[in-house]
Formats: C-alpha cells, structure tokens, sequence
C-alpha cells in the first residue's frame, strides 16, 4: 500500500542501469545521514525502500548490523507498518481508497472492478510484474471521492467504466 | 532576528503586493484536479500580457471547497473590492481568468465560460476562521507571507514579556481543550509537563491524522505550516522542552514536503535552533514519518514509533507527562491544539474563551465529505448545530434525498441520526448521543445506506489496523466482525445479536488502548439509534 | 520505604508502595488469574486477565502494572469481572489450534488451568483454525505457532533475561507472528544460544523440547527465578 513518497527511484530511465553496487553505496549515505541512530529505524525503511523499491532480507540484515539493532527487531518493524514492503511490487500501482467517505460512495465496487480486471486481489502483484493492487485508508482528498490512485497521482470520481480505462495501458505495457 | 527585522520582513512583504492577486489552491484535493497546471498556466499567461506588476499569481492552501476542486480566486487588493472564486477550472478557462482582469488586454473570442462561485452561501459565510485564519490566503511556502500576517510575533511575545507559567495559564484560562479527538484540558497537559522536574523533555505534534474521512490537519499542514511550529515552539517554551517532533503520517507526502520547507526556513531565520531572537530558548524540530499504522495515532504507540520501534501502546499511566519519549516527560498535541496556540496568546484567554459553549471553547475544524452537497473544510464555533453544518453549510444530500445520520469521529466514534441534527456540536453533546468529536471528521450518510453495512465497515478496519498486543482487541475485532458479516449476509439469529452485544461491552471495558476501547463505538451507535437496520436482516429462530 | 494500607477483596493489606497490586495481592494469598504477565521480566499489561475493580474508578485496571495507593478498595473476583476473564479465554481458544489431547503441555499448561479455572467447557465463539506452521529445525526445541497465544514471554525473556534478542513479533493483529531473527527456521538462526529459557517461560506447549510426548512438557519456571535472583538482584557474592 503506497502513495506518493515509495517511487522506486530505479524505474527512472536517468538511473536505470545504476548498479547495486551503487545503491548499497547510497544506503551508506541514508545511514550516515541518519548518524546510525536506532530511533531512525523508520525514516531509514522508508529511504531504503525508496531506492530499492523494497525490503530485502539481506537489506534488512545490513541495516540491523549497521545500527546494531537485533536482526527479529527489525523485521518486526519492517512487517508492523503497511507501508513496507518485503517483496517486489509491480511497476505500476493501483491504490484503491477503502476510506469512508470512499466507501460510502461505492468504494467496494471500485476495488471489485480492479480486482476482477487485473485478476489479483488487494495486496497482490500480477505475475509479470505489471501492477499491484492495494487499498489505503483515506489520503484525505475525500472532496473528490470514490478516488483511486494510479502510479502516484491521485484521481477523483471514479466509476468502474473509468477505472478500467486507466488499467487498460497500465496492463499492457512493462 | 529582532522584532525589527520581522517587521521589516513584513513590510516588505506588503509593499511588493500589487493591485491584483490570483490565489490558485494547491492543498492535495485540488492538485490532484490539476491545479498546479492552472497555476502555471495563469502565471505565463499573466506574463505573457505583460500584467506581471499589477497581477500576482500564488499558490495557497485549501479554499474550503473541496467538492468543486480545483479552486481559483482572484482579489482586488487597490482599491480593496470583494474576491471572486472560480470553480473547477480547467486549463482552457485559464485565458478567460486573465481577461476578466480589467487591466487585461481585449479578450480573444472563443473563451470558456467560468463557473462563478457563491461566496455569500452559508458555507462561506457561517465560517469562523481561527485555525484556518490564514490558510487558503498566504503562500504556504513562503515564510515571509505568514510573517506578513503577523507571524511568528507570538512567539516574540512570549519569549520576551512572560514567564512560561503565564504562558500555561493563558492556555488554561482560555480553556481550549485537547482536538484531537478525547478533549482533555490543553492548559492542564501543559502544566503537568512543566511542572515535571527531569533533564529533557519534549514537545510532539501528532500529525497522524488516520481517521478516515478527515482531513483538517493535512489543510492545516499544506496551508499554514508556520503556524504549527509557532505554536509548538510557544508550547516548548512553556513546559521547558528542547526538542520537538513532528510525527505526520506517509500518506500526506505533500504536508511532509511544505513541512520539510517550512522547517528549513524558520531554521535559517533564526526563528527555531538556538538562542531564538537573541533569548536563551532553544527548540528544534524534526520530522518523524508514519508508515500506514492508524494506532500510531495512539500517543503511546506513537512514541513508541518516534523511537523507531513498533506502534504498540503501552498502559497508562505513565502518562507521557511524566514518563514519555525515551522515558522523558513528553508534551503530545494534535496539529489543531497548537495551531490555536497564537491566536491565545495574541489575543488573549478572555477572547478565545467568549467563543464557543460553556464548556467547548473556540471553534473546530471539520471535514465533511460523503453524500453532501458541498464537501470541504469548515471551521466553525463550537455549538454549531449539526443541523447548520449538514443543511445549511453543506447544501444538503448531493441527489436531493435526505440525510439518514452523520458519521463522527471516525472509527472510534458513531453515527448520529437525522432526528438529533438540532444537537449542538461539542465535547459533551456527542458523547451524550454515543459518538464522539473525535478529530473532526465528519461523513454524511443518505437513506440509501445500510448502517449495519457501516458498523461492519467500521470493525474491519479496527481488526485491520489493531496491533495485536492485547487479545480481546486482537481477537474481538475479529469475532464481531464475523458477527457483523453474518447479520450482513442475513444469517444471523437473536443469539447472534445478543453474543455480539457480550462482545461489545467486553472489548470496551477490557481492551487496553483506545483503539480497542472504541472499536465497539460504531456498533453500539448504530444498535441505538438504528436497531431497525439490525432487526430486518436478522431472521427469527 | 513507605508503606501503603489497602483493601483487596475485603481483606486488609499493607504493600510497600512500589508494589504493583497483583504482587500486594499474591503476597496475601489473594489469586489474581495472569498469563503475560512473568516474575522476573517487564510487564506488558497485554492479556487483560488480570484486570480488576478499583472503587471511584469507572475503568478496570490491569493488576500487574498498577500501583498500589493508600486508601485503595479493590476488587478482583466480581461477576462481570470473571465473564470478561472466560469470554477472553474462549477467544484464545477460537483464535489458535489447541488441541489439548494431543498436546506436550497437556496438563501443565497455563491456558488449560485458566480455562479449568474460569469454568470454561465449551467455546461459543467461532473457531477460526489458522493455518500456522510448526518449526522444528532446531536441534533441542520446537515451535509449535498453533498454540502460541501471542503473550510474548519468550520474547521479553529472551531480550531481557538472555540478552540475545532472537524473537520478535512480525506483523500485525492477527497476523501477529513470533519469528525468530529474520523469520527465518530456529535451526539457521546466528543468534540464538540454545539457553532454554523461552521453552521455560513459554505458557502452553508452543515452545517445547524436541522428543517429549503428549503431556511431558513440563515448564521449568524455577530456572527462571534462579537467573533472576542471579542476575537483577545479585543475590549472592562469590
């Protein structure tokens, strides 16, 4: 479940062909930024998941060994927060609003629709890696609601016709 | 910085005005409608017709309207002449903007008609602005447009002429109560932090705002972020903390970029750090971020995530007055507490105290939004009647049908059904009806709905978002909701509705933090003012 | 040290005053039901078990973490008081797989007693059977996550007593997990010192000794006391 602030910054085409040998370099920079501090524990997840697109084990061992923090302890804050993710999401995102002033305009059906389209359910990432589908409990736009936000970018008064016109070309391309 | 060069900033500020000013939201709700476009848009066109030095336009945080996003108003600021609001503008409006103007050059034919916004309509004029005094008018990224407001004046105020124990009795004679949801006394917090004896203490803004359905502290944030950190640097200052937190919610990335900015800059003024205007006192702020944990809202599971750990509450007492953040006495309020904070203080406690109901002091900031006509932000004096928000205000059901009940306080709170409309909105009022003020969320819910569909709805997302640290929260949640299913799907016997009122009152009076207490909140609501619902889906034995 | 006069259940009693009511209570003989809570280790407050009545309080509160006061009425064994306690038990047993018959701790299980105690016979709640996994790749002891109930003693012994924090709890709700390290299988974990303790301070059969059958799983609690009075109160010198 994600908005605006988890852009994997590698599906940028400037920074495509970065290695991961230069990612683990920023991560060195995310953690000296953060003085090593155990109470950035979160700020550092967010950051790292920025810029790997999610958490791996062996991300997650490197961090815990950096901040000398147990190994369980961090995968337990990893695994307590939503926004975390410990598998890799699809290159386009879906984030349905299951928020009240959402549901009570037809949110569910919004959710079945994208459900049914993309056959994967909330929480789950197409096979080919295409889109992720997941739900988020209100981003507080709820002047424009049902919203469902595709790829970051938040669209109001949503219908199911609508919906399956904005997944058609998230679904075909890679 | 000195009073002086504050001053200067400010009229600096105010002599670069020009005749004219178009202000173009760009809170989320309309730049997710496109509105920075139009922004951009109206600034070349206004250059490109050479009216650059009579027309300003900026971008402001929210203008209310949310339902008729994106927002745009134009101002004559010489000779002062009443505003103009523009509705759902779109990008082929933008021309029909600039000739409007009157110093614009001939309009072109072919211009899209605007849609003209009614600012005489009750929900402009029944508005009380405190909190929201300069949201929707000043550039939220620009520190020098709220210092021309009178910013940060407040904080020299008190840094200079009293005594941090004045500074907690001017909250408590105000009489402001806690917004984030429980009411509790802001000046009796305040004073139980300073009178704690300990090395550190801290100041936290819980900007969590996790309720869904509510949106008044993102406003706040993306629209006079200025404001919170004067008011937690005031708080600081009062109860004798160094450090501040703010810890906002990943959901709101544009609150947490306008915060990030604002911060820098106060930073750079000298208004927060060290020796802030020359004076003793040093604060700083830092910014904690959520990651899509709603009990992090919880103050104790918040503090727990500020410390990096899992948001799980822990029992109180300790309350957080004594022992808080990394065992420090630790001041927690909401957004909207602090950002009441300066108007106290530049207005007095006798002031804020005259608005408002015996009990309920000032105004509050609520969200309305679901089946409405005009969903938005309104800020209102305590002791509104539902009756003028919902009818009056919000213009009623949005397909002509009629309101069925009002949903406040989000998952922890209830529904309130047409027939107590009259009851004026306060702490005490709500409570009494079985709901709660709660943040200020407020959904309209028309004849359409099923409330048993709702309280459902309601006990998912508890069982979703419960910790799972104590068990009949852990698990209650999830054996009400399966009752509440089976009432859904028109299984359920009378038994089943007598276990689920067992269960009730067990997770309430058992569960150990507020989410757990409440959980059963909307179920109880709706069994009391909509037993109906409940009884035509359940089959008799 | 001051000391504090209180009445629970009708009976008079003197604690000192940074005594918590469940230890005023015990020391009196007075039995207060518990299940996260451990002597010996930090409370949590998170079972609810131990909730009782204090008069001029709307609110129960829970034994094991409130103070005692001067003054204090308190109550520990009214009607409503014992329906929460066995309507918290049942969800317990609707909420994981115990299946006592077939159990290692049948019989020395701390959910079983409170069951027995609480006159609990039969759940009314619906079942929920988790699919929830067994691991036994270590070389001495098994988890069995089917009859975890989540109290996290072995979590909070192993940080505390131990030190080497090798449980944690992973995910939220119901989906709150122990997990060992990195979630990953007991038998691979780096950390882990095989010291025992968890298996020792764990309520049910969850943690148990490989190789031990229906009914052998007995708790060694007084392991526990021994390495506390060793350990935090430095009871003898050398």
């Amino acid at each position: 479940m994600t908005l605006h602030s988890h852009t994997p910054k590698n599906q940028d085409s400037s920074t495509k062909h970065v290695s991961r040998a230069a990612h683990f370099k920023m991560l060195d920079v995310i953690l000296k930024r953060h003085q090593y501090r155990q109470d950035a524990l979160i700020e550092i997840l967010h950051q790292v998941q920025d810029l790997f697109g999610y958490l791996e084990t062996d991300l997650l061992r490197y961090i815990a060994q950096c901040l000398r923090l147990p190994l369980s302890r961090v995968y337990g804050v990893a695994t307590f927060y939503h926004l975390f993710s410990l598998a890799p999401r699809g290159t386009h995102r879906c984030v349905v609003c299951t928020g009240t002033a959402c549901y009570v305009k037809g949110a569910a059906a919004l959710l079945t629709t994208v459900e049914q389209f993309a056959h994967i359910h909330a929480g789950e990432t197409t096979p080919d890696h295409c889109l992720s589908v997941s739900t988020t409990r209100c981003p507080g736009t709820c002047g424009l609601a049902p919203i469902v936000v595709f790829d970051d970018q938040v669209c109001g008064y949503q219908t199911p016709n609508s919906v399956r016109d904005r997944l058609k070309p998230l679904l075909k391309q890679t | 910085m000195d009073i002086s060069d504050l001053l200067n900033i400010a009229d600096q500020e105010r002599q670069s005005q020009t005749a004219f000013r178009i202000r173009c939201c760009v809170a989320a709700g309309c730049v997710a409608t496109n509105s920075l476009a139009v922004k951009e848009n109206l600034q070349m066109a206004i250059t490109a017709a050479e009216m650059a030095d009579t027309v300003q336009v900026c971008g402001v945080g929210c203008m209310r309207l949310c339902s008729r996003a994106p927002l745009v108003a134009v101002d004559q600021v010489t000779p002062a002449k009443p505003s103009l609001l523009y509705e759902t503008v779109t990008l082929d409006q933008v021309p029909t903007v600039v000739a409007t103007l009157p110093s614009a050059p001939a309009s072109r034919s072919g211009a899209v008609p605007l849609q003209q916004g009614d600012l005489t309509h009750p929900f402009f004029t029944h508005q009380r602005s405190i909190v929201l005094e300069n949201t929707g008018l000043i550039d939220p990224e620009r520190i020098e447009a709220y210092i021309a407001m009178g910013g940060y004046r407040s904080l020299y105020h008190v840094l200079r002429e009293m005594t941090p124990t004045e500074v907690v009795d001017t909250m408590t004679r105000s009489g402001l109560r806690g917004r984030g949801g429980a009411g509790y006394p802001t000046g009796l917090k305040w004073a139980m932090v300073a009178k704690a004896i300990a090395d550190r203490k801290f100041v936290v803004c819980n900007a969590d705002e996790g309720d869904p359905g509510a949106f008044m502290d993102r406003s706040v944030l993306e629209g006079d972020p200025h404001r919170v950190l004067e008011g937690m640097a005031i708080a600081a200052y009062a109860v004798g903390a160094t450090q501040g937190y703010i810890y906002i919610r990943a959901e709101y990335p544009l609150a947490i970029q306008r915060l990030h900015i604002a911060i820098r800059q106060a930073q750079r003024m000298g208004l927060l750090g060290s020796h802030i205007f020359d004076s003793p006192f040093d604060f700083r702020i830092d910014l904690r971020t959520g990651a899509g944990a709603y009990v992090c809202g919880e103050e104790t599971a918040l503090m727990a995530s500020i410390e990096g750990k899992r948001g799980i509450p822990s029992p109180r007492p300790p309350y957080p007055a004594e022992r808080g953040l990394w065992g420090f006495p630790t001041l927690i309020n909401n957004v909207e507490t602090f950002a009441n904070v300066c108007p106290i203080i530049r207005n007095g406690a006798e002031w804020f105290a005259s608005i408002g109901t015996e009990k309920s002091k000032g105004t509050k900031v609520f969200a309305i939004a679901g089946a409405i006509r005009n969903t938005g932000l309104i800020e209102v004096p305590m002791g509104t009647p539902l009756r003028e928000i919902v009818e009056d205000m919000g213009g009623g059901v949005s397909d002509g049908g009629t309101a069925k009940a009002v949903q406040t306080g989000g998952p922890a709170g209830g529904c309130i059904p047409a027939s107590a409309f009259d009851t004026p909105v306060d702490y005490e009022s709500l409570t009494q009806l079985g709901s709660i003020m709660g943040s200020g969320g407020m959904i309209v819910m028309d004849q359409q709905t099923n409330m048993v569909d709702i309280a459902r709805y309601f006990m998912e997302f508890c069982r979703d978002e419960s910790c799972g640290k104590c068990i009949p929260c852990r698990a209650g949640t999830v054996q009400m909701h399966q009752l509440l299913s089976k009432i859904c799907e028109g299984k359920a016997a009378p038994a089943d509705l007598h276990l689920l009122e067992e269960l009730c009152d067990m997770v309430k009076h058992t569960s150990l933090c507020g989410l757990g207490q409440s959980a059963p909140s909307p179920v109880l609501s709706t069994l009391r003012h909509f037993q109906d619902d409940y009884l035509a889906l359940i089959h008799p034995e | 040290m001051a000391v504090k006069t209180l009445i629970i259940d009708d009976q008079l009693i003197s604690a000192l005053e940074e005594e918590t009511l469940l230890q005023a209570a015990q020391a009196a003989g007075i039995h207060i039901p518990t299940l996260c809570y451990l002597e010996g280790i930090s409370e949590v407050g998170a079972c609810r078990l131990c909730l009782v009545e204090i008069a001029g309080s709307s609110k129960l509160h829970p034994a094991c973490v409130t103070k005692v006061a001067e003054g204090m009425s308190v109550r520990t064994q009214s009607d409503r008081l014992q329906k929460y306690r066995r309507l918290i038990i049942e969800m317990l047993f609707a909420e994981g797989n115990h299946i006592c018959a077939v159990c290692v701790a049948n019989g020395h299980c701390e959910l079983q007693q409170l069951a027995m105690d609480l006159g609990m016979d039969h759940v009314t709640l619906e079942y929920q059977f988790p699919n929830r996994l067994v691991d036994l790749s270590h070389d001495r002891f098994g988890m069995d996550h089917n009859r975890c109930v989540l109290c996290t003693r072995c979590i909070r012994v192993c940080d505390e007593l131990e030190g080497a924090h090798i449980w944690d709890m992973a995910g939220r709700g119901t989906r709150s997990q122990v997990i060992t390290d990195l979630n990953q299988p007991w038998g691979t974990s780096p950390t882990c010192t095989s010291c025992g303790k968890c298996v020792a301070a764990c309520p049910t059969g969850a943690i148990f000794h490989q190789g031990s059958t229906v009914g052998e799983m007995v708790h060694e609690r007084t392991r526990i006391e021994f390495i506390v009075n060793a350990r935090q109160n430095h009871q003898w010198q050398f």
